[in-house]
């Protein structure tokens, strides 16, 4: 009840209203049974065990679905109101919305030229305006500092961090109205990522942000309100101050939150 | 102090007796080449001149030089690789990036496989058929260049298709998710990280062209044709033609005649192959995973 209230109650200025909800591959049910709303310029987060959904969840909203054989979705998603399954040039949508894999793809072209691919999709040319763009990315990512001086490397060349927040600077590029994080700090070390979650809070400001994360503390940090998924379902919704005070409805998800699970 | 188990030792000789195999195996390999090569330039050198690169044979040809056999078969191999590249090319970017997977799909890679097993009389047939009289080219370069076009398609297909598939499905996806088209992708990502692996097809390509005698014989290629072809619609000599006549066809030939023609069509293999293999070599340094 108290998930289907607090849909209702942002639905008014929400940026992606989910119904009915369930994604498949082939025969096979990934996820179902998704009610959801996130509002604009909040911190979303999404946790649950591993095979969850949480990740195929994540894929629909950027209709990943129209290119991955077999998968498909039921219900509706809106975005900013729209239905994205009638919405018509995807590709428009997808450069609206910033993503961050578990795992960094770093392309196999250089630092620059990986923060820079988004903008010159969008038809930035001058080269002082990339170079603008591709240092102001680089320095919310926080990571100018350390690879101001190899902007011609290979992004590949970067340590395991690096590359990853370098995605997180390729998403920035974008300059999205939505980022989904896809579990971002399995590769980042401890004070990195509590230097990225300090971002994430400055950057709520101008964009909704959805986040998938495996550490229930790092939900708990910084998200407004969370999901909690499991086995193909989405348990609840609510609050996340509210969540960790013992404010739920299934008692697995308090076990999970504190840590009790399985 | 660590002290090997008889498994450890057992596995350490395993791993020796198998390292010794596999480099005896690839030793083997070298050694038909090395005997090969060695028997022609042993043969053939002596009758290698410049004048017999660049002089037309004489004498029923048992004198003079390939000029015109020479010339023809670089033609041959531009005009068939100038047909087979971007189509094969083409052909394998839809079948590895864009085809859905289902039985059309499926069958098309069936078929290619199969086309790449047609023995290349079989070609030659179909070039008479289709070039020669259908098309209405007559004997001629293009009829025949198209025909061995249409022999080596299935190699530059597959070996594309096989190296635009080996470039990560994540880098593509990475690139999706910043909004790029699939073309996009294809020409900024997946392209540049296949090109080397394309450029081994077209290497196996032109290689297999020139040495072909079959599907030109009918199709364009000239017994004794002692001047130049003025367009694609004329005839011209080939060298592997032209060996194949002096060797079987033309009495009083000079023995070393055969073997300096077969190892000037080596040398012509070698050469065509050696532009694509540097620019491959610099492609493969820059490759970037
Ligand atoms: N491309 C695909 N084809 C078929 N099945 C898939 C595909 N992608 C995911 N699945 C299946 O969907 C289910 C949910 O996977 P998903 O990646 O969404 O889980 P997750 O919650 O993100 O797990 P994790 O925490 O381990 O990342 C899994 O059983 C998985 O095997
Ligand atoms: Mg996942």
């Amino acid at each position: 009840m108290v998930a289907a209230v607090l849909a209702e109650s942002v639905a008014g200025d929400a940026k992606i209203v989910v119904k009915k909800f369930s994604v498949h591959y082939g025969a096979y049910t990934a996820l179902s049974g998704v009610n959801l709303a996130v509002a604009r310029n909040e911190i979303f987060s999404i946790v649950g065990p591993a095979n969850a959904g949480k990740t195929s969840f994540l894929r629909v909203l950027n209709r990943m679905d129209a290119l991955t054989s077999g998968m498909r979705y039921e219900g509706t998603v809106r975005f900013d109101g729209h239905d994205i399954r009638k919405w018509r040039n995807l590709y428009a949508l997808r450069r609206r919305i910033g993503v961050v894999f578990p795992l960094p793809v770093g392309l196999p072209l250089s630092v620059f030229d990986n923060v820079a691919m988004a903008p010159r999709l969008r038809g930035v040319r001058h080269r002082d305006e990339l170079e603008e763009i591709v240092e102001r990315c680089l320095r919310r990512a926080a990571l100018w500092g350390e690879v101001k001086d190899r902007l011609t490397a290979l992004g590949s060349l970067l340590s395991g961090g690096q590359q990853q927040r370098l995605t997180i600077a390729r998403a920035l590029s974008q300059d999205p109205e939505l980022l989904l994080l896809d579990e971002f700090s399995i590769a980042i070390d401890p004070v990195t990522t509590m230097k990225i979650e300090d971002v994430l809070l400055e950057l709520k400001k101008e964009m909704t942000i959805i986040m998938v994360t495996n550490l229930v503390q790092q939900a708990r940090r910084i998200s407004d309100r969370m999901a909690f998924f499991h086995k193909g379902r989405c348990v609840e919704v609510g609050e996340t101050a509210a969540m960790f005070d013992g404010d739920v409805r299934d008692e697995q998800t308090l076990d999970y939150l504190r840590g009790r699970f399985g | 102090m660590f002290q090997a188990t008889a498994l450890n030792r057992r596995n350490a000789r395993i791993e020796t007796g198998m390292r010794v195999a596999y480099l005896g195996m690839t030793l083997m390999l070298i050694v038909p080449v090395l005997l090969v090569l060695g028997v022609l330039i042993d043969k053939g050198a002596p009758a290698l001149s410049w004048e017999f690169l660049t002089e037309v044979p004489l004498k029923g040809m048992t004198e003079g030089g390939i000029f015109p056999a020479l010339m023809g078969t670089v033609a041959l191999v531009l005009v068939a690789l100038l047909a087979s590249v971007p189509v094969g090319v083409a052909a394998a970017i839809y079948l590895s990036e864009y085809a859905p997977n289902t039985w059309l799909t499926r069958l098309v890679n069936l078929a290619i496989i199969n086309l790449a097993g047609v023995p290349s009389i079989v070609h030659a047939l179909f070039g008479v058929g289709a070039f020669v009289m259908f098309f209405g080219f007559g004997t001629s370069i293009l009829a025949a260049s198209l025909t061995l076009a249409v022999m080596t398609l299935p190699v530059v297909i597959v070996s594309t298709r096989e190296s635009l598939r080996a470039v990560p499905q994540e880098f593509r996806e990475a690139c999706w998710t910043l909004g790029a088209t699939r073309w996009q992708t294809i020409w900024r990502i997946v392209l540049p990280n296949a090109i080397s692996g394309i450029l081994t097809g077209v290497i196996l390509e032109v290689s297999r062209t020139v040495g072909e005698t079959a599907p030109i014989m009918f199709t364009g290629a000239a017994f004794f044709l002692p001047f130049l072809p003025q367009s694609v619609f004329d005839q011209t000599m080939a060298m592997s033609l032209h060996l194949f006549v002096i060797s079987t066809q033309v009495p009083d030939v000079p023995e070393a005649l055969p073997y300096a023609v077969a190892l000037a069509l080596i040398a012509v293999v070698l050469v065509m192959n050696a532009a694509s293999i540097a620019f491959r070599v610099v492609l493969r340094r820059r490759k970037k995973w």
